[in-house]
């Protein structure tokens, strides 16, 4: 196996455990957390992938920059939001999440 | 009941972590060698990286539409309300060692983020490095206590936020007169690019600084 496939697997592992992350756990702060690392995983798919060859492939390269990007800029509007969450209901969390909460506590 | 759901949870995802794993064994290698086709290229694209030269040259239309993305999340943020603080919006004084490293450090910051830009032309780096590095002094500048958070927002940093999505724009309506958007010519290209990364740097540093900045504010109760 090559390091390259190490690394995409790698990636893969770490979008599952976003994946999983962010279905189970209800605090929104752990929410965008999981979902940086379902992105993080993500690049790590596409530059592994794209250097299979042994050379680097400069394209995924250049769109995981884009990515990275893109996510700081999504992840500050989601602070920004869940913020705005916090000063609204006192909580960082989402209404259903709340109503799941005490249904399950009963 | 919540320990079920963990439990379907954990399943579901490690299903999805294992066909993910195995479909990338099974994976074929690509049957378009983008590599190859990049390196052919590479004299007509004006910069010598073959990561810039996909970024600002062969896929420009990605990096426009990045720089209008990280405007749009800044005025997200700045359209949602904030609770200006009715006291003194000066950040609490940091210690004098600090204020005086952030001093010391900050000038040679942006003499990195200059060297960063130019250097992309040739090797690892370029305009979101250097604004990276850019929207780090600013962060720096606000911990030690030496600038104050964004409340509102005058017309130079307005205009500085803008600059480098509007001059991405002009230049990519300036050369569709040769054909295609954002096609540079060859003879141009290098010119091009560096007019278009400088101003870029710029406005990056300036919205990922602002996106630490409008946040910091907008806690701060009256």
């Amino acid at each position: 196996m090559s390091a390259a496939l190490v690394y995409a697997l790698t990636g893969a592992a770490l979008f599952v455990f976003g994946v999983a992350g962010l279905m189970l756990q209800p605090h929104l702060l752990r929410k965008i957390l999981a979902f940086n690392v379902m992105g993080s995983g993500v690049f790590l798919v596409l530059v592994g992938l794209g250097q299979r060859a042994g050379i680097p492939d400069p394209v995924p390269q250049a769109m995981v920059l884009t990515g990275i990007v893109v996510a700081i800029a999504a992840t500050a509007l989601a602070l920004a939001l869940a913020r705005q969450l916090l000063d609204l209901q006192g909580e960082m969390r989402l209404p259903e999440e709340e109503l799941d909460k005490d249904r399950l506590d009963v | 009941m919540k320990t079920l759901l963990n439990v379907v949870v954990l399943l579901l995802a490690s299903t999805l972590g294992l066909a993910l794993g195995w479909s990338m064994l099974d994976l074929p290698v690509a049957a378009v060698r983008l590599p190859e086709q990049v390196t052919a290229q590479l004299d007509m694209s004006g910069v010598a990286h073959p990561v810039t030269a996909v970024l600002l040259n062969f896929r420009g239309y990605d990096t426009l539409l990045e720089i209008a993305v990280l405007l749009a999340a800044l005025l997200g943020m700045l359209a949602l309300p904030r609770h200006v603080a009715g006291r003194e919006n000066r950040p609490v004084p940091a210690s004098t060692m600090l204020q005086t490293l952030a001093r010391l450090l900050v000038p040679l910051m942006v003499l990195v983020a200059g060297y960063v830009l130019w250097a992309g032309a040739y090797q690892p780096g370029g305009a979101f490095q250097a604004g990276a590095v850019l929207a780090g002094a600013g962060v720096l500048l606000h911990l030690a206590g030496l600038l104050p958070a964004w409340v509102t927002l005058g017309q130079t940093l307005r205009a500085g936020l803008a600059v480098g999505l509007l001059v991405f724009i002009a230049v990519g309506a300036a050369v569709m007169a040769q054909g295609t958007l954002l096609q540079y010519p060859p003879d141009w290209a290098g010119a091009l690019i560096l007019a278009i990364e400088a101003n870029l740097t710029l406005s990056i540093g300036l919205i990922l600084a602002g996106l630490y900045l409008v946040l910091t504010n907008s806690g701060e109760r009256a």
